[in-house]
């Protein structure tokens, strides 16, 4: 395998630039969390916002910084790393780019983050139309993509250049994956581009009077579903390549994990519509169309809860476990960088489940909009991916500054990890039944003139504060780890862990790296999932919308 | 590329249970008639109020159709019209609602009716109200400072 040819530290200059995200992501992460909790507690009813500050102000606050800023920065972070370690350092050009890239998105952060705290995007994430922020909160956005682009574009550069080098040869695997996530991302960010480009810019700037709100919406799905692969994968390029050697174990198969990768590609972008199935205007056939499709992940998921419970079972035998379940007990528990992304792992098993319910065509209609859909994403994304991507900083941080995870910050970690766990078993879980009731999300306080069926949702909010409370403390310890990690942790050496397959001599076909035979079927699926509907979309539409602004200026 | 047997099996398996879940899914949508709220009609959302069923919100009863109700709703920032609406037990309803502003959600907690209010279209859903009580319906798509405030009541009684 490549593992040979590959650099055991990742160079100073490469580092430097991933601390530079990381920084970003961790601040993000304080305010988003801050922001979280406080949601959680107006929601309890017990406690009101200050200062005449908004509930749906702070909302897109978090929405934001957790969903766009914290992710997509500690994403491109780690890839960078990990391209770097993999591939060979990254040139000259590549790392100006990174570094464009980076400030790119930065400045498009501060230009958004702005405009929200002025009181002139309280939109959310999501910035559905007719809802109309300023447009500086668009074109800020519209830098956070574009510099994320360029990003990408660094690490595609290091990987072509080791394929140029070493021809003939399957690329490394880490390597890969991050090119294979990229390429994902920048796939799906061409549908949010067209609509903040072409319909959200021009209209804000008053260019244009109106809107097609439905062609808006599509495009945001187009690009929105996507954006969660593109969360976790990352997670999956941790769990499939890192883990095995974290615990002392082997890949599974090298070959099976890049094929479930091509899988992620290809079946997570042409399923928008199943974020939209209640809506009117798009025919019923294509909806469930596009549910097959998105029930198609469901496949290189299988693939890889085996992988990694045989990587885990293979291990556990090796050290002389025996009976059914005798190698989970050996599985090295008091190590935060296993333990911390097997939380995450495990809640993935029910934030799974759930998604295949979301998505389940009619049965949508149950769970649509309410809080449910909160409690899903925030197993999802909040848990499994959040949890991984900290299991990751346990390491990364340190190898990238130079120092060393001491026992007591190990300990620390662990701790966090279970806080966490607590903490969204609470928040997530009351979530998810308060939906079943028809609570709805991305709402205040509320009592609906004293409705009995609004009553019965309050007890359900107050634990959702417990929980929110519980994660917020999480939030802070993880903020202690990172700074020791990053400026007081002492100085050593901490290894950038990189998984060796079970089974060197089985070459992974190079059929994987055919980038215009993926990109081919990424597009023919795409065309084929979304021509037909969105031609219909633009003869049938209505008159346009013109542009609202529905909440209060300071 | 080599597959262990065990991983064989347990896609085989999987790969099953998902085509069984499809099929009954799509059964269940196509067959028995269980769509997701997907109507095609579209409407200028500057002239909803004068516009046949729009300008008539509330309960209407209507002759030689499918169902014996019209319940008609307009919906804008941050109120739904009409406010409250009582259905006689047992009633197969025809729910009808569009958006005069911005992207409003309607959902009648405790049910399955929930469906996306867009500027421009009309949206719908056929159901029968089979158990008496108070509904609570809810706006559960942010459309602004007073999201949270945006609600109606629908009254099951026997009649």
């Amino acid at each position: 395998m490549s593992s040979q040819t590959t650099k055991l530290k990742v160079d100073h200059r490469d580092g430097k630039l991933a601390m530079a995200h990381f920084y970003v992501a961790f601040i993000a992460l304080t305010l988003g969390g801050l922001m979280g909790l406080l949601q959680t507690l107006v929601r309890s009813g017990k406690f009101e916002l200050p200062w005449g500050i908004d509930y749906y102000q702070i909302l897109t606050v978090h929405g934001v910084l957790m969903g766009l800023v914290l992710t997509t920065f500690f994403i491109m972070g780690f890839q960078y790393a990990a391209v770097s370690r993999t591939a060979g350092t990254h040139s000259p050009a590549a790392r100006r780019i990174g570094w464009i890239g980076f400030w790119v998105m930065t400045v498009g952060t501060i230009m958004a983050a702005t405009m929200v705290l002025l009181k002139e995007a309280s939109v959310l994430y999501t910035f559905y139309a007719p809802l109309k922020a300023h447009w500086i909160f668009y074109l800020g956005m519209t830098f956070v993509v574009v510099g994320s682009w360029l990003d990408g574009a660094a690490q595609i550069m290091t990987y072509a250049r080791w394929r140029r080098e070493n021809p003939g040869k399957p690329s490394p695997l880490l390597s890969f994956m991050a090119v294979i996530n990229t390429v994902l991302w920048i796939v799906a960010t061409l549908g949010v581009a067209a609509t903040v480009l072409f319909q959200l810019l021009p209209w804000s700037l008053g260019l244009v009077d109106t809107v097609d709100v439905l062609v808006s919406r599509t495009l945001f799905w187009y690009f929105g579903h996507p954006l969660v692969y593109f969360w976790l994968l990352p997670a999956y390029m941790c769990w499939y390549a890192i883990i095995p050697k974290i615990i002392g174990g082997k890949i599974f198969s090298d070959s099976l994990a890049r094929l479930s990768f091509i899988l992620f590609l290809l079946f997570s972008i042409p399923v928008g519509f199943h974020h939209q199935l209640t809506e009117p205007g798009i025919d019923p056939a294509w909806k469930f169309l596009q549910v097959i499709l998105t029930f198609m992940v469901i496949i290189p998921s299988l693939m890889t809860a085996f992988s990694l419970f045989a990587t885990f079972e293979r291990f556990g035998r090796s050290k002389g476990a025996t009976g059914l379940f005798g190698w989970f007990k050996v599985l090295p528990w008091n190590d935060a960088r296993f333990t911390v992304p097997f939380i995450g792992m495990a809640s993935f098993i029910p934030a799974g489940a759930g998604g295949i319910i979301n998505a389940s065509n009619q049965m949508n209609q149950v769970v649509h909009n309410t809080i449910w859909v909160t409690g899903h994403f925030h197993l999802t994304a909040a848990t499994s991916v959040v949890l991984t991507f900290f299991g990751i900083t346990f390491w990364l941080v340190p190898h990238l500054t130079g120092r060393v995870l001491t026992k007591a910050m190990n300990k620390l970690a662990i701790i966090q990890g279970w806080v966490w766990f607590v903490g969204m078993a609470f928040m997530s879980g009351a979530m998810h039944f308060q939906g079943l009731l028809g609570g709805p999300r991305r709402s205040a306080y509320s009592t609906y003139g004293e409705s009995a069926q609004a009553m019965e949702w309050i007890p359900y909010q107050i634990a959702q504060a417990v929980g929110g409370s519980i994660l917020f403390l999480g939030i802070i310890l993880m903020i202690i780890i990172f700074v020791n990690l990053a400026f007081f942790a002492p100085k050593g050496e901490e290894e950038f862990p990189v998984g060796e397959a079970e089974n060197l001599e089985e070459k992974a076909p190079m059929i994987f790296e055919n980038w215009k035979l993926w990109l081919g079927i990424t597009a023919a699926l795409i065309l084929f999932a979304y021509t037909i509907p969105f031609i219909d979309m633009i003869q049938n539409a209505p008159p346009g919308s013109p542009g609202f602004k529905t909440w209060g200026s300071w | 590329m080599h597959m262990h047997k065990f991983e064989k099996i347990w896609l085989i398996f999987g790969i099953g249970a998902l085509v069984v879940f499809l099929s009954v899914v799509g059964v269940s949508a196509f067959y028995l008639g269980n769509k997701p709220p997907s109507c095609l009609t579209t409407i200028d959302p500057e002239k909803v109020d004068t516009q046949a069923p729009f300008n008539k919100p509330g309960l209407n009863k209507v002759e030689g159709k499918e169902w014996d109700y019209e319940l008609v709703y307009v919906a804008s920032a941050f109120f739904y019209n009409p406010a409250e609406v009582e259905v006689p037990l047992g009633a197969k309803v025809k729910v009808m609602a569009t958006t005069k502003d911005v992207i409003h959600g309607f959902q009648v907690a405790g049910t399955n009716i929930n469906m996306m209010l867009e500027p421009g279209y009309v949206n719908e859903i056929v159901t029968t109200f089979d158990k008496e009580g108070e509904y609570l319906v809810v706006c559960n798509e942010y459309c602004g400072t007073g999201h949270h405030l945006m609600s109606s009541k629908i009254k099951v009684v026997k009649k």
